[in-house]
């Protein structure tokens, strides 16, 4: 075990992560999700609200494996490494009110860093602006940080606090096989499936299932952050994760060109619109608050199954956020913003700003 | 008596961020580190190593890990 623990954390170990997972993306688009969303960590929570009901936007329910199993294949791999390490405490709600406002900057811009990267080796041009909006509101997260920005330490807690989250989950996969999708009907005994758009788009579900194993196992063991790529490098000059991040757009890419799914241009493409100061201003909230968070959308999901109850709340937070995102017409659509989406980001910049500049409380 | 940072409980980026500031403040000597991730370890280690540190010392307690970096 000690050699392969060591190999994750190495360079070549981050990269063949990047890799991996930048293969396996468009595989699964090949597979039946959506276009240039093979992974999206903020959609497919977003269908997931839409499965359980909390948002009632027909076009995204979808209770999605991959989630599941991101969670899942990092919490079996902080067993088997003896990582799992149950803890909270580190300012909860302010977790809870960043993964909201992530949620809703995500869907302003139609995807997550994930996503935006796998737009973008499909040929998406508008992923281009979501990416800086990404880079500039990861670089006002890393100006908070260096002026003393945090949100307090974590504290040891039982066990149980830590296995909330992926009982969770694995509650999802149990009501999936006890109410699976029945063909053109919208409705599995509580569960909601969309019968077209994004939602009713999917890979086979022990296949998205698997996947999400691999890749949250995998991800656990590297660390793979794509906001924590760019916080590196701007904080400390550091490329370690960002060299994850290259590996998985190039192989993305490649893997795009092999499937026949790189179509280049920026007008029709998939599940995107062509706002470019939306693509970006919705990004940058995403990314402040991914900042102000510790990490991207997959990293939280990651950090929440090796027992960490904080990233937790930001994933909770996150899924409530796609309740008020499509609740409110916050979320925008192929066609652009949602009617009161520029507000929304208005307001989650302010608020996030409000997090970074009164949160600075010298660490005891 | 060796100069401590005590990053337990605190997560990504601040266990580097800390133990930077204190590589800047005081240019060489020894640093003892106190985190309580692997992935802190991790980081710390790395950030450490770029500055030119050695890493003299791993111990691992039941807390975590005590880190103790060198540069002469």
């Amino acid at each position: 075990m000690g050699k392969l623990k060591n190999f994750f954390s190495t360079s070549w170990g981050i990269i063949s992560v990047g890799a991996f997972i930048g293969m396996l993306a468009p595989l699964l688009q090949k597979l039946g999700n959506p276009g240039n969303m093979g992974i999206c960590v903020a959609c497919f929570e977003r269908d997931i609200a839409g499965a359980i009901g909390i948002h009632r936007a027909a076009v995204v329910q979808y209770m999605r494996p991959e989630i599941i199993g991101f969670v899942l294949g990092a919490l079996i791999a902080a067993y088997i490494f003896k990582e799992f390490r149950s803890r909270t405490g580190s300012a909860p709600v302010v977790r809870f009110v960043l993964g909201v406002f992530a949620m809703i900057g995500a869907l302003v811009f139609l995807g997550c860093p994930w996503r935006a990267l796998l737009r973008l080796a499909a040929g998406d041009g508008n992923a281009i602006f979501g990416l800086l909006g990404l880079v500039g509101g990861v670089w006002i997260g890393t100006l908070f940080l260096k002026g003393g920005y945090n949100l307090g330490r974590t504290e040891k807690t039982h066990t149980s606090v830590g296995w909330l989250l992926p009982l969770i989950m694995l509650g999802f996969l149990v009501l999936m096989f006890i109410f699976p999708q029945i063909k053109w009907d919208p409705k599995s005994g509580i569960l909601f499936y969309s019968l077209k758009g994004p939602g009713a788009m999917h890979a086979p579900l022990i296949i998205s299932l698997a996947a999400g194993l691999a890749i949250g196992f995998l991800a656990q063991r590297s660390r793979f952050c794509t906001m924590g790529a760019f916080r590196d490098i701007i904080l400390f000059r550091q490329a370690h994760l960002f060299m994850g991040l290259l590996a998985f757009l190039a192989f993305a890419f490649a893997t795009n060109l092999l499937l026949g799914q790189f179509h280049p241009g920026f007008a029709k493409q998939p599940v995107a619109h062509t706002m470019t100061l939306w693509n970006f201003g919705g990004m940058v909230m995403a990314g402040l608050a991914f900042a102000l968070a510790g990490g991207c959308p997959g990293r939280q999901l990651f950090l929440a199954g090796e027992g960490d109850g904080d990233a937790a709340v930001f994933v909770v937070g996150m899924i409530s956020g796609a309740a008020f995102a499509h609740n409110f017409g916050l979320a925008s659509s192929p066609n652009g913003v949602g009617p009161h989406g520029i507000a929304a980001v208005i307001i989650g910049l302010l608020v996030c700003l409000f997090i970074g500049f009164t949160m600075r409380k010298k660490i005891a | 008596m060796s100069i401590t940072v005590d990053a337990r409980g605190l997560s990504c980026p601040q266990p580097v961020l800390m133990t930077l500031n204190k590589i800047k403040e005081i240019q060489k000597g020894e640093i003892l580190i106190k985190v309580d991730t692997d992935t802190s370890k991790e980081n710390v280690s790395r950030a450490a190593q770029s500055q030119g540190w050695e890493i003299a010392d791993v111990q691992e307690n039941e807390g975590g890990y005590q880190l103790t970096i060198k540069k002469d």
